[in-house]
C-alpha cells in the first residue's frame, strides 16, 4: 500500500466527519441520511479492506504509524498504528457498522440522520481506540465512545432506557476513572504517555498490582466479567437493535483489547500474581452465567447473558499463558490460549451481531422479546427460522462455525494450564448448547403458538442479505481460520514474549 | 486418489445444499434424483476403493487437504486417512445411506417437508463420510459433531411435534455431556503429544505408557488411561451407552428411515468405529479396557431386557439397538475390535433392515405403531414379513446369518478374555442373547402373527408397500444374510483390517478363539455346540409360547413381578432422573443465581446501595439523575478536568 497515505487517520476521520455531514440532515430528507451513511459505512470498510492488503503479517511491529505532536506540554501525541491485534478488530468493526446502517434502514423513522450519525463517529471512535499508540489518545477515544452509545440507548430506546443508562455510565466511568490515574501516574514516572515507553518502564510488585487492578477495574466492566457484568443486560434490553449489535460485538471487545495492550505487557508480574484472580472469574463467568442464561425469559437478556459467557473464554485464554510456563508446560500453548481468546472475540462479534439482528427481525414484527409469545416461528418464516438455528448452533460452538474456534483453543491451551480450568471451561459444551437451543425449542420450533405469529411476513430481501452476509461469515472462520490466526501469530508470539519478560528493578 | 476421495466426500455435500437452498425451486423429482445420484456415485466409488484396498490395487492413503491452522505450533489440517477399516465404514455408510435415500421416495411421498429431507439425509452422509475418513482429531470432531446437528434436526424433523422438539434437544445435550470429555480427551491429547495427527499420536504410545499425571493434588493417574476413558466418555454419548443412552429411544420420534440411517445403522456406531480406530491408544490401557468392558455389558443386558416390555414397534428396534451397541462395546473392551467393527458392518445391515421393515409396517397401519393394535400382517405383506423374518434371524444369530459369525465371535472373545470384567461381560452377553430372541420374535410374531387386532378400517386398506420401499428391503436382505458367510474368515481372523487396528498380544482374543475350526461351516458346527445358539433357540421358543401360544401369559407375569415389571416400564427411571434431578436442578440453579446472585447482591445491595451511598454522601449527584444526557456527557468532562487539574497541581 501507499505508505504516504494516513490510511488509519482516514478510517478514524472519514466516519466522524460523515457522520457530522450525515448528523445534519432531517427527518424530511431521511432516505438521503440513509444512503449516506451506507455510502460512508461502505468507504470505511473499503480503507479497512486496504489496511487488510497492506498488511504485513509476518511482523510484529507496528504498521501504518502515524505520528503528530498533539498536547506538547503534556507529551501526548497523536500517535496510531496498527498490529495483527487490533487489525482483525478493526476490520469487525467495520464490517459489522456496515450490517448495522443497514438493519436500521427502514427500522428507523424517528431521527434518522442523528441515528446514523451517532453509528458512523461511534465508528470512528472505536477504530481509534484499536490505532492508538498513544495512551492518552487511547483514553479520549475510550472516554468518548461511550456518548454516542449513551445517546443511542438514551434516544432510541426501550421504556426503561434513563435507568440504564445511568447503570452503564456508572459502572463503565469508575471503572475508567482508575485507568486514568494509573495512566497519569505512568507519566510521571516514565514521562511520556507512548504505550511502547510505557511497555519499557520498570515497576514494583506493589506499585504494579495498584496499575493492574486500576487497569482491572475499568475492563473488567467492559467485558464485562462476573461480577461488574450486571449492566450489560439491562442495557441490550433498552438498547435499539442496532446498538445492541455494536455494544455485544464490538464495545465488549474493548474490554478484552484493553487487557492485550495494556494489563499483560505493562503489569506483566502483577498478571502473573494475580492470574487466579481473572481465571477465576472468568471460569464463574463460563459456569454462573450459563446456569444465569438458562432461565432467562426475555431473549435479549438470554443472549445478553450468553455474551457474558462467551467473552469469559476470552479472558480465560488470555491468562492461561502464567500457569503454562509456572508448569513448565510448552508455550505455545499459551499463545493457543492467546490466539483462542482474539478468535473468540472476532467470532463473537459475528454470532452475537448475528442473534440480536435475529431477535430485532423478530422484534420489529412482534414488539416482544418474551419467548413465551413465540412459538413456531419457522412455520411462517421458513428462511429466518433457517437463520436463526444456524446461528444459535454457532453460539453453541458447533464445530464448523466460528463459534468452535476460540472456544477449541481455549479449552486445548486450559488443559495444559490446570485440568480443572479445562473441565470448567468445558461445561459450555453442555450450558451453551443447553439455553441456546432450549430458546430455540421455545421461539423456532413447534406448533403457531398465536395468530400474531402465523401472520408473520418472512425475512424481507434486505434482512436477507445481511444475515446472509453474516452466515457466510460465520461459516468461512469455522472452516477456514488460518487467514485469521495467519494475521495474528507473530503479534501474538511478541506479546507473549513481553509477558514473560518481568519488569521488575532488580 | 485424492480426486476420488473428495468426490466421495463433497458430492453428497453439494446435493444437500443445492437441494437445501434451491428445493422449493427445482421441485421434489429433482431433489430425490440430485441426492440419489450424489450418494450412489459416493457409494459407487467407496466400494471401488474397498475393492481396491482387498486386492491390493489401491493403497492406503494419508494425506491431508489442506491447513486448517496453525497455533502455538500445533499444526491443524483437514485430510483423509483411508485404510481398510475406513472403507469398510465408507462402504457400510454409502450403500445403507443409498438404500435409505430410495425408500425415502416412497416413505416421505405425501410429507410437505420433502426437500429438506434429502438435504438433510445427503448432508448426513458428508458429515458422516468426514468422520470415518478423518486422519485427525480436529476433523474427527468435526464430523463428530455434525452427525450430531444432522440428527438433531432429523429427531425434529417434524418440528410441530411437541415429543419431537423435546426428543431432538434431549439428544443433543445428551451427546453434548458425552463431547465434554471427547473434547477433553482431545485436550490432553494436544497436551501430551503437541499433535492432532493419528499417526503422530500414536506414534507417542511408548513414551507416555508410563506417565502419569496430578487431577487432585498428590494424586498419580496414567495419562494413556485418562485419555482412553475420556475420549469412550465421547463413546458412550455417540453410541449411547448407559447413563447416555437416554436420548436413542426419544430419537424415533423422527421419520423411520432416519432412524434406520443415522440411529442404527451408522451415527450411532460412530464410537464403535472411533475406538477401533484408536487402538493403539486403548490397547496401552487396560483400565479403560476394562471400563468400557463393563458399560458395554451393562448396556448389552439391561437395555435388551427394556426391550421386551415395549409396544411400539420402533421402540423395540430401538431397544436392541441399544443392546447391539451394548455387544459391539464389550467386543472392544475384550481387544477384539475386529469383532466389533465386523459387528457393526453386519448389525448396519439387518438392523437397518429391522427399521425399513418396521416402517413399511407403519405406513400400511396408516403410521399406527402400537404393536397391540397389529397381528396377522404377514399374509398381507409378504416381502416385508419374509425380508423382516430374514433380518430378525440374523439379528437373534441363527447359524449362518450375518450376525451369527459376529455375535458368536464376540461372546468367544469376552469368553477368553481375562481383564477384570470379564466374567460379568460374558455372563451378560450370554444372558443377552436369550434376551435378544425373546424380544426379536416377540416382535414378529405381535406384529405378523396371531389375532388381526387392527380396526376394520385399517385391514381393509392393507396392502404391501411399494416398489421404492421393497426394493431396499430386498437388498439388504442379502448381505444381512449372506455378508457373514462371505467375509468373516478373512475379517475376524485373517487381518483383513491389517495395521488399522492394533491389538497387544497378549490380548488377541481373537486369534486364540479362531484357532478352534476352520471356514464359516467350520464356524458354524463350532455354534451349534456352544451354549449361545441354545440360549438363542430357547429365546424363540420363549416368545412362541408367550405371544402365539398362551398370549394370556405375559400379563400375568406382568403381574407377578409388578416391581419388575415397573422398573422396566420406567426404563430404570433414568428419564425421571434426568428431568427431575438434572434438568430442574440447573433450571432451579439458575434461578437462585440469577434472582438472589445477580438481582439481589450485585445490583440491590452493590451497585445500587453504592448509588445510595453515593445519593446520601453527596447532594450533587441528585443531578446526575437527571435523565438528561448532556448532565451525564457534562458531569464526565467536569470530572475529567478535575481529575486531570488535581493531578497536575499535586505534581
Amino acid at each position: 500500500m501507499t505508505t504516504g497515505m494516513p490510511l488509519l487517520s482516514l478510517l478514524i476521520w472519514v466516519p466522524v466527519l460523515g457522520g457530522l455531514l450525515v448528523l445534519g440532515i432531517d427527518d424530511a430528507r431521511s432516505s438521503v441520511a440513509r444512503w449516506t451513511a451506507l455510502t460512508i459505512s461502505l468507504l470505511s470498510f473499503l480503507l479497512s479492506l486496504f489496511l487488510y492488503a497492506g498488511f504485513n503479517p509476518d511482523s510484529s511491529a507496528m504498521q501504518f504509524v502515524e505520528l503528530r505532536p498533539w498536547i506538547e506540554s503534556f507529551d501526548i501525541f497523536y500517535q496510531l498504528g496498527v498490529d495483527g491485534i487490533a487489525l482483525p478488530l478493526i476490520l469487525l468493526t467495520t464490517f459489522i457498522t456496515v450490517l448495522v446502517v443497514l438493519a436500521g434502514w427502514e427500522v428507523i423513522q424517528k431521527r434518522v440522520g442523528q441515528y446514523f450519525a451517532a453509528f458512523l463517529i461511534m465508528e470512528g471512535l472505536m477504530i481509534g481506540v484499536f490505532a492508538s499508540m498513544d495512551a492518552m489518545l487511547f483514553y479520549v477515544f475510550w472516554e468518548a465512545m461511550l456518548v454516542p452509545m449513551f445517546i443511542i440507548i438514551g434516544v432510541w430506546g426501550g421504556p426503561r432506557r434513563v435507568y440504564a443508562t445511568i447503570k452503564f455510565f456508572l459502572y463503565t466511568f469508575l471503572g475508567s476513572v482508575f485507568m486514568l490515574a494509573s495512566l497519569i501516574y505512568m507519566y510521571m514516572e516514565s514521562g511520556s504517555f507512548e504505550i511502547s515507553a510505557l511497555y519499557a518502564l520498570p515497576l514494583d510488585m506493589p506499585v504494579q498490582i495498584l496499575i493492574f487492578l486500576s487497569f482491572l477495574a475499568a475492563f473488567a466492566v467492559k467485558v464485562p466479567m462476573w461480577p461488574v457484568h450486571t449492566w450489560l443486560p439491562d442495557a441490550h434490553v433498552e438498547a435499539p437493535t442496532g446498538g445492541s449489535v455494536i455494544l455485544a460485538a464490538i464495545m465488549l471487545k474493548m474490554g478484552g483489547y484493553g487487557f492485550l495492550r495494556f494489563s499483560l505487557p505493562i503489569t506483566p508480574d502483577a498478571s502473573r500474581e494475580l492470574d487466579w484472580l481473572v481465571i477465576g472469574l472468568s471460569l464463574v463467568a463460563v459456569v454462573y452465567i450459563g446456569f444465569v442464561a438458562l432461565v432467562q425469559t426475555d431473549m435479549k437478556k438470554l443472549i445478553a447473558y450468553s455474551s457474558i459467557a462467551h467473552m469469559g473464554f476470552v479472558t480465560l485464554g488470555f491468562f492461561l499463558a502464567f500457569a503454562i510456563s509456572e508448569r513448565g508446560g510448552n508455550m505455545g500453548a499459551a499463545s493457543m490460549g492467546l490466539q483462542g481468546g482474539m478468535v473468540q472475540m472476532i467470532s463473537h462479534g459475528l454470532i452475537s451481531g448475528a442473534m440480536f439482528l435475529c431477535v430485532g427481525v423478530l422484534y420489529d414484527r412482534m414488539h416482544s422479546r418474551n419467548i413465551g409469545d413465540y412459538g413456531g416461528v419457522i412455520n411462517s418464516m421458513p428462511v429466518f427460522g433457517a437463520f436463526m438455528v444456524l446461528f444459535a448452533l454457532s453460539n453453541a460452538g458447533l464445530p464448523g462455525t466460528s463459534g468452535f474456534v476460540g472456544e477449541f483453543f481455549v479449552i486445548m491451551a486450559s488443559f495444559q494450564a490446570n485440568f480443572w480450568y479445562a473441565l470448567l471451561a468445558a461445561t459450555t459444551l453442555i450450558l451453551g448448547a443447553a439455553y441456546t437451543l432450549w430458546m430455540v425449542k421455545r421461539v423456532v420450533f413447534g406448533e403457531v403458538a398465536n395468530d400474531k405469529v402465523a401472520a408473520l411476513q418472512d425475512v424481507n430481501r434486505r434482512e436477507f442479505f445481511i444475515l446472509g452476509v453474516l452466515a457466510v461469515s460465520v461459516l468461512a472462520l469455522g472452516l477456514w481460520p488460518a487467514p485469521l490466526t495467519d494475521l495474528m501469530g507473530s503479534s501474538i508470539d511478541n506479546l507473549l514474549h513481553q509477558v514473560m519478560t518481568s519488569k521488575l528493578v532488580p | 486418489m485424492q480426486q476420488v476421495y473428495l468426490t466421495i466426500v463433497l458430492a453428497p455435500l453439494l446435493a444437500a445444499v443445492i437441494v437445501g437452498l434451491f428445493g422449493k425451486r427445482i421441485g421434489r423429482a429433482a431433489a430425490h434424483w440430485a441426492t440419489i445420484l450424489a450418494v450412489g456415485l459416493s457409494c459407487a466409488l467407496s466400494l471401488y476403493t474397498l475393492v481396491g484396498l482387498t486386492l491390493g490395487t489401491v493403497e492406503p492413503w494419508n494425506e491431508n487437504v489442506y491447513r486448517w491452522a496453525t497455533v502455538g505450533g500445533v499444526h491443524m489440517q483437514i485430510g483423509f486417512l483411508v485404510d481398510r477399516l475406513t472403507a469398510t465404514m465408507m462402504a457400510t455408510v454409502t450403500f445403507v445411506s443409498w438404500m435409505v435415500h430410495i425408500y425415502t421416495v416412497g416413505y416421505m411421498r405425501d410429507d410437505p417437508g420433502y426437500q429438506r429431507f434429502f438435504s438433510y439425509i445427503s448432508l448426513f452422509t458428508f458429515a458422516m463420510l468426514m468422520l470415518v475418513m478423518s486422519n485427525n482429531f480436529l476433523q474427527l470432531f468435526f464430523g463428530w459433531e455434525a452427525v450430531g446437528v444432522v440428527s438433531y434436526l432429523l429427531i425434529g424433523f417434524w418440528f410441530k411435534r411437541p415429543t419431537a422438539i423435546v426428543a431432538n434437544m434431549k439428544a443433543f445435550l445428551v451427546n453434548r455431556v458425552g463431547d465434554f470429555g471427547f473434547l477433553l480427551g482431545i485436550a490432553a491429547i494436544v497436551m501430551y503429544t503437541g499433535s492432532l495427527d493419528y499417526q503422530e499420536v500414536f506414534s507417542h504410545v511408548p513414551r507416555l505408557s508410563g506417565q502419569t499425571m496430578e487431577i487432585f493434588q498428590g494424586s498419580a493417574w496414567s495419562v494413556i488411561s485418562i485419555i482412553c476413558i475420556l475420549l469412550f466418555i465421547g463413546a458412550m454419548g455417540k453410541s449411547a451407552q448407559v447413563p447416555l443412552h437416554v436420548w436413542l429411544p426419544d430419537s424415533m420420534e423422527g421419520p423411520t428411515p432416519i432412524s434406520a440411517l443415522i440411529h442404527a445403522a451408522t451415527m450411532v456406531t460412530a464410537g464403535i468405529f472411533m475406538v477401533a480406530r484408536m487402538s493403539p491408544l486403548f490397547e496401552a490401557s487396560e483400565t479403560a479396557l476394562s471400563f468400557i468392558l463393563v458399560i458395554g455389558a451393562t448396556t448389552a443386558f439391561f437395555m435388551g431386557l427394556l426391550g421386551l416390555v415395549q409396544n411400539d414397534i420402533k421402540r423395540v428396534v430401538a431397544y436392541s439397538t441399544l443392546s447391539q451397541l451394548g455387544y459391539m462395546t464389550v467386543a472392544l473392551g475384550a481387544s477384539a475390535y475386529t469383532g466389533a467393527i465386523f459387528h457393526l458392518m453386519t448389525h448396519a445391515f439387518f438392523k437397518a433392515l429391522l427399521f425399513l421393515a418396521a416402517g413399511s409396517v407403519i405406513i400400511a397401519m396408516h403410521h399406527e405403531q402400537d404393536m397391540r393394535k397389529m397381528g396377522g400382517l404377514r399374509k398381507y405383506m409378504p416381502v416385508t414379513y419374509w425380508t423382516c423374518l430374514l433380518g430378525t434371524l440374523a439379528l437373534i444369530g441363527a447359524p449362518g446369518f450375518s450376525g451369527f459369525f459376529s455375535k458368536d465371535a464376540i461372546i468367544e472373545a469376552v469368553h477368553a478374555s481375562t481383564l477384570p470384567g470379564a466374567g460379568y461381560a460374558y455372563a451378560a452377553v450370554l444372558s443377552g442373547v436369550f434376551v435378544t430372541a425373546l424380544y426379536s420374535f416377540r416382535l414378529l410374531f405381535l406384529t405378523f402373527h396371531g389375532k388381526e387386532r387392527m380396526d376394520e378400517h385399517t385391514r381393509e386398506h392393507l396392502h404391501e408397500s411399494p416398489l421404492v420401499v421393497t426394493v431396499p428391503l430386498v437388498l439388504l436382505a442379502i448381505p444381512s444374510v449372506v455378508i457373514g458367510w462371505l467375509t468373516e474368515d478373512s475379517f475376524l481372523f485373517g487381518g483383513f483390517l491389517g495395521d488399522a487396528v492394533q491389538v497387544l498380544p497378549g490380548h488377541d482374543v481373537l486369534a486364540e478363539f479362531g484357532e478352534h475350526f476352520h471356514g464359516p461351516v467350520g464356524f458354524v458346527q463350532h455354534g451349534l455346540v456352544g451354549p449361545a445358539f441354545w440360549l438363542a433357540l430357547a429365546g424363540t421358543i420363549a416368545a412362541w409360547f408367550l405371544y402365539l401360544k398362551r398370549p394370556d401369559l405375559p400379563g400375568v407375569l406382568a403381574d407377578k413381578f409388578s416391581v419388575l415389571y415397573r422398573l422396566l416400564v420406567n426404563k430404570y427411571y433414568f428419564d425421571d432422573f434426568n428431568e427431575k434431578v438434572l434438568a430442574a436442578g440447573s433450571r432451579g440453579l439458575g434461578r437462585v443465581l440469577w434472582r438472589t446472585g445477580d438481582e439481589k447482591i450485585i445490583d440491590g445491595a452493590l451497585v445500587n446501595g453504592s448509588a445510595r451511598v453515593v445519593n446520601m454522601t453527596a447532594g450533587v449527584v441528585r443531578h446526575f439523575q437527571s435523565g438528561y444526557l448532556y448532565h451525564y456527557a457534562f458531569a464526565m468532562i467536569i470530572g475529567l478536568t478535575m481529575l486531570l487539574g488535581w493531578v497536575l497541581l499535586t505534581e
